[in-house]
C-alpha cells in the first residue's frame, strides 16, 4: 500500500479555539482506495479536524494537501468549502443535512447540478434534468424505492444513505464522513458501512471516516488512527490498535464508556 | 459652536438610547423584536403632553410629569404584554413582527382618533432656556439634562441588572432562554416586567424629548426605524452596545443635519452597513442561535395541480374580459389588484424559496415608480422606456445594496430591510427640488400604443401575469432549486458546490427588480408617484398577503393580492379606523393562525384527508 498515490496528505494540524487546543500537531495521509477511520473519545479534537479538512473552518497552523490528480499536491487549507469540493472532496456531516423541500431524488439532482455547472440555468424545470443519473446513485445506496418521498419524511437512517448519494453526486475523489453511522440501529450501522466498503473497492476512491461503534470500524477500516485531547497517539491496522497498550489504557480497555453507545 | 453641537448630540443619543435600550431588552429576554416600540414612544410623547400640561413649568413639575408618564406607558406595556405578546411567544419571529406592527397600526389609530393630525408641541419653560457656563460657553440647561440623562440610566440599568436578582434573571434569560424554563422560574411574570420596563423607557424618551421634538402621529416609525438601525448597530440584546450605538447616530444625524441635511439617513445606512460587514452580529452582539423565522419548512414543493392550472386559467380569462364590461372603477381596482400581485409575487420570491425575510420591500416598488416617474418627466422618455429605466435602477441598486444584506438573515435581515426602506423614503420625502416631496410628481400617463384604458389594461394584465409566471418557472429551474437548498441546509449546499452566497444576491437582485416593475405600471396607472409608495404600510400590504397566504405557496400571492387590495381599497374608503380594524384583524390572525392562514387551511384539509380515509379503511 505504500507505493500508492496518497490521496489526502495533513501535516502538523493545530487548531486553537480561545487559546484551548483542540487539535495539536496531527499528521496523516490518505492513500488512494483506503479506507481510514480516524476515532478517540468525545471531544478528541475528530469533528475538528474533520471540518479544517472539509473547509468549513480554517486551522491555526499547518498544511493540508490534496492530490491535484496528476501527482501536484494543493494546499486546501482555510480555502472554503465550496472549493474543497471542487478539487474532489464530498462529506457528509455530523448532524444529516439535507434539501427538506425537495424529494429523495432531487437532492442528488440538485448535487447532479452543481456538478455539471448547470446551477445558473434559470429556465429548464430541474425536474427534468439528470434524473436517471439520480436514480442510478439511489439504486447504488439502495434508495430508489424511495426516490419519490419527501427527504423531509425518511427514516434516519435513509436520510444517512441519501446524504451519501449527495456527496457521491460530486464524483469526489475523497469522501469524508463524520459519524456516518450515529443514531443508527446496529444491524444498520454495518449495512451502511459494508456499502461504504463495496464503493471503495468498485470505484478506488478514499474515505477517511469517525465511527464511534468499534466493531464497525474494525471490520471496515483499512488503518485506524488514534486520537486523544486533539494529539495522534497511535496509527496502524485494527489488530495494531487492538494490540496497543496505550490505546488500551486511555481509550478501549479501560471500561470507560466511548460515548456513541 | 462644535461643542454645542455635540451637546446636542448626546442629548439626542440620550432619548435614542433610552427607546433601543427598552427594545434591545426586551428582545433579549423574550426574543420578540418589537415593532410597536417606536409606538410606545409616540404614546410617551402625547400622554406627556397632557400630564405635563397639568403640572407647574418647574424643573420638579418637569421631572415628576416625566416619571409619571414613563409609569403609565409601563403600566400600557404591561397591558400588551398580558393581552397580546404572551399568546406569541411560540410563533415564529417574523409572524411575531408582523402582529407587533399591528399594535403600530392600532396605536397610530388611537393617537389620530384623539388628536387629530395637528403638531402637540410644549412650550420651553423658563428654566430649561436658562444657561449654565461650561469653560465660558452657555449651554441651556434642558440640553444639560437630557445630556445626562443617558448615561445615568445606563449607571441605573447597569446596577439593577448586576445588583438585583431580577437583574440575574434578566441576563440569565437573555444568555439562554430555554435554561430560565428549566430553573422553574415563573417566566411569565419576568417577561411581563421586562416588557413593562422597557415600555416605560420609551414612554420616558417620549416624554422628555417633547420640549425639542413636536408630538406627531408619524413619530413612531422614525423611532422605531432609528432604534433598529442602533440595536442592529450594538448587537441585539445587549445595553452598553445600543449606547455606544446611540452616540455615534446621535453624532452622525447632529452633525449630519448641518453638512448633509438631505442624506442624513443614507449616511446613517451606510455606517450601519459597514458595522455589519465588519462585524455581523454588531458591536457588542454575539452569534445567536438562528431563531425559527418562518416557521417549519414544508414537506416536499411541487408543481402546481391540474385544478389550480385550471383555476388560473379561468382567472386569466375572467380578467382579460373585464374591459368589454366596465372601463372605470372596476377596471382600475383590477389594475391594482394585478399589480400588487406581482409585487407580493417578487416579495414571495425572495422570502419564500429564497428565506430572505423582508421589512422593507416597498424600497423597491418605489425606486421603479420614482425611476419611471423621473426619467419620464425630466427627460421625458416614452412610458415603456422610463419603466425601464426604473426597473434598470432597482436592479442595480439591489445588487449594491444586496452585496452586504444577504450576509445577514432573519430578524436581522428583516429589520435592516425596513431601515433601507426608510431611506429611500425619506429622500423621497425630503429631496423636494428632485422628486417634488410630499407633492410627488404628477401627469403620468401611458403613451402611444397603450394610450388608451383598455390597451393599458392590457399591458398591466400581461406584465403582471407574465411577470408571476416567469418568477414561477425560475423557482422551478436549477436556479430556483439551488435557491432553496441554500435555504434548506446551507452548509450541505456549500458542501455539494453551490455557490450560497451568489445565489442568495442574484435572487434578491430579481427580486428587486420584479417589485420595480411592479412600482413602475403602478406609476402610470395612477398617473402619479408620491412617497406613500414606498412607506411602511405598503410593504407590510406585500408581507401580509405572503405571510397569511402561507409562505410556501405560489398561489398565496395571487389569491391574497386579489382578495386583499380589493377588501382594503374598500374599506379604506369606508371608515377612518380602518387602520385600527386591520391592526386588530393581523393580531387576531396571527394569535389563531401561526402558520398563515394557507397554512391553517392545509393542515385542516390534510387532517380532514387522513379522516375521510380512516373511515373509508
Amino acid at each position: 500500500m505504500a507505493q500508492m498515490q496518497k490521496t489526502l496528505e495533513v501535516r502538523n494540524l493545530r487548531k486553537s479555539f480561545g487559546g484551548v487546543m483542540a487539535v495539536d500537531s496531527v499528521s496523516l495521509e490518505v492513500a488512494q482506495g483506503e479506507m481510514l477511520a480516524l476515532i478517540g473519545p468525545n471531544g478528541a479534537g475528530k469533528s475538528t479536524c474533520f471540518n479544517m479538512v472539509g473547509g468549513q473552518f480554517p486551522p491555526t497552523e499547518g498544511e493540508i494537501l490534496l492530490n491535484g490528480g496528476d501527482g501536484t499536491a494543493v494546499p486546501i487549507a482555510g480555502i472554503g468549502s465550496r472549493r474543497i469540493w471542487q478539487l474532489g472532496v464530498g462529506r457528509t456531516f455530523q448532524i444529516t443535512a439535507t434539501f427538506t423541500s425537495m424529494s429523495v431524488r432531487q437532492n442528488v439532482q440538485m448535487a447532479l447540478l452543481s456538478r455539471r455547472h448547470m446551477i445558473w440555468k434559470f429556465w429548464p424545470r430541474a425536474d427534468d434534468l439528470l434524473s436517471d443519473e439520480a436514480l442510478a446513485l439511489l439504486e447504488q445506496v439502495g434508495l430508489q424505492a424511495q426516490a419519490e418521498r419527501a427527504a423531509a419524511v425518511l427514516a434516519y437512517g435513509d436520510l444517512k444513505r441519501l446524504e451519501l448519494a449527495i456527496a457521491l453526486a460530486g464524483a469526489p475523489k475523497l469522501l469524508l464522513m463524520d459519524e456516518p453511522t450515529a443514531g443508527m440501529a446496529s444491524g444498520e450501522r454495518t449495512a451502511l458501512m459494508a456499502l461504504v466498503r463495496r464503493l471503495v473497492s468498485t470505484t478506488g476512491i478514499s474515505v477517511l471516516f469517525t465511527e464511534h461503534d468499534m466493531d464497525v470500524v474494525f471490520e471496515v477500516s483499512d488503518r485506524i488512527l488514534v486520537l486523544d485531547r486533539g494529539r495522534l497517539i497511535a496509527t496502524g491496522t485494527g489488530a495494531e490498535i487492538k494490540a496497543n497498550e496505550q490505546v488500551r489504557a486511555i481509550y478501549l480497555g479501560t471500561g470507560r464508556t466511548s460515548g456513541g453507545h | 459652536m462644535i461643542l454645542f453641537q455635540i451637546l446636542t448630540a448626546l442629548g439626542t443619543a440620550s432619548s435614542l438610547f433610552l427607546v433601543a435600550a427598552g427594545l434591545t431588552v426586551i428582545f433579549g429576554v423574550t426574543r420578540v423584536v418589537n415593532f410597536a416600540h417606536g409606538s410606545l414612544y409616540m404614546l410617551g410623547a402625547y400622554v406627556g403632553w397632557v400630564v405635563l400640561s397639568h403640572l407647574p413649568q418647574t424643573i420638579f413639575g418637569f421631572t415628576l410629569g416625566c416619571l409619571v408618564t414613563a409609569a403609565i406607558i409601563g403600566v400600557l406595556g404591561v397591558l400588551i404584554e398580558i393581552c397580546i405578546l404572551r399568546r406569541l411567544y411560540r410563533v415564529p419571529e417574523l409572524y411575531q413582527l408582523l402582529a407587533t406592527f399591528g399594535v403600530v397600526l392600532i396605536a397610530g389609530n388611537v393617537v389620530q382618533l384623539l388628536w387629530g393630525t395637528r403638531v402637540v408641541t410644549l412650550p420651553r419653560a423658563a428654566w430649561m432656556q436658562a444657561t449654565i457656563s461650561v469653560s465660558g460657553h452657555p449651554f441651556p440647561v434642558y440640553s444639560v439634562v437630557m445630556m445626562v440623562v443617558g448615561p445615568l440610566v445606563l449607571l441605573a440599568l447597569w446596577l439593577l441588572f448586576s445588583r438585583t436578582r431580577w437583574g440575574a434573571l434578566v441576563r440569565a434569560a437573555t444568555e439562554d432562554r430555554e435554561m430560565v424554563g428549566a430553573l422553574g422560574i415563573r417566566q411569565n411574570i419576568l417577561f411581563t416586567t421586562v416588557f413593562g420596563l422597557g415600555a416605560a423607557l420609551a414612554g420616558l424618551s417620549g416624554a422628555l424629548s417633547l420640549p425639542q421634538v413636536a408630538a406627531t402621529s408619524q413619530m413612531a416609525l422614525s423611532a422605531v426605524s432609528d432604534a433598529f438601525v442602533i440595536v442592529v448597530i450594538g448587537g441585539l440584546g445587549s445595553v452598553t452596545g445600543a449606547f455606544l450605538a446611540s452616540v455615534l447616530i446621535a453624532v452622525l444625524q447632529t452633525f449630519g443635519a448641518i453638512i448633509i441635511p438631505q442624506y442624513v439617513m443614507v449616511a446613517v445606512f451606510s455606517v450601519m452597513a459597514v458595522v455589519l460587514v465588519l462585524r455581523p452580529n454588531g458591536l457588542l452582539g454575539r452569534a445567536g442561535k438562528g431563531g425559527r423565522a418562518m416557521g417549519d419548512l414544508p414537506k416536499l414543493v411541487e408543481g402546481a395541480t391540474k385544478l389550480v392550472i385550471g383555476l388560473g386559467v379561468i382567472a386569466f380569462i375572467a380578467a382579460a374580459l373585464v374591459p368589454a364590461f366596465d372601463t372605470g372603477y372596476v377596471l382600475s381596482i383590477m389594475q391594482d389588484a394585478l399589480i400588487a400581485m406581482l409585487f407580493a409575487a417578487s416579495l414571495h420570491f425572495v422570502m419564500g424559496p429564497g428565506g430572505m425575510p423582508s421589512f422593507g420591500h416597498a424600497a423597491w416598488f418605489g425606486i421603479g415608480a420614482y425611476g419611471a416617474a423621473l426619467s419620464a418627466s425630466s427627460w421625458n422618455l416614452p412610458m415603456s422606456e422610463s419603466i425601464v429605466f426604473g426597473v434598470v435602477t432597482a436592479s442595480i441598486l439591489a445588487a449594491l445594496v444586496g452585496s452586504f444584506m444577504i450576509r445577514l438573515s432573519g430578524i436581522y435581515l428583516a429589520m435592516l430591510t425596513f431601515a433601507f426602506a426608510q431611506v429611500i423614503w425619506a429622500l423621497a420625502t425630503q429631496m423636494t427640488g428632485f422628486t417634488g416631496g410630499d407633492n410627488g410628481i404628477l401627469n403620468l400617463w401611458p403613451d402611444g400604443v397603450f394610450a388608451s384604458p383598455t390597451a393599458f389594461y392590457a399591458l398591466v394584465l400581461a406584465l403582471c401575469a407574465g411577470g408571476v409566471l416567469v418568477l414561477r418557472r425560475v423557482l422551478f429551474s436549477p436556479f430556483g432549486f439551488a435557491l432553496r437548498a441554500t435555504r434548506d441546509a446551507s452548509a450541505r449546499a456549500a458542501a455539494s458546490g453551490i455557490p450560497v452566497g451568489p445565489v442568495r444576491h442574484v435572487a434578491f437582485t430579481i427580486s428587486g427588480g420584479f417589485a420595480a416593475l411592479s412600482g413602475g405600471l403602478f406609476a402610470f396607472a395612477k398617473g402619479s408617484v408620491f412617497p406613500t409608495y414606498i412607506n411602511v404600510s405598503h410593504s407590510i400590504d406585500a408581507l401580509i398577503i405572503v405571510l397569511l397566504g402561507g409562505i410556501q405557496t405560489m398561489a398565496a400571492p395571487v389569491v391574497g393580492a386579489l382578495v386583499y387590495t380589493g377588501l382594503r381599497d374598500y374599506l379604506q374608503a369606508a371608515t377612518t379606523i380602518w387602520p385600527m380594524l386591520l391592526g386588530i384583524a393581523i393580531i387576531v390572525i396571527v394569535s389563531l393562525f401561526p402558520q398563515g392562514i394557507g397554512g391553517a387551511a392545509e393542515h385542516w384539509w390534510a387532517r380532514l384527508g387522513s379522516r375521510a380515509k380512516s373511515k373509508g379503511g
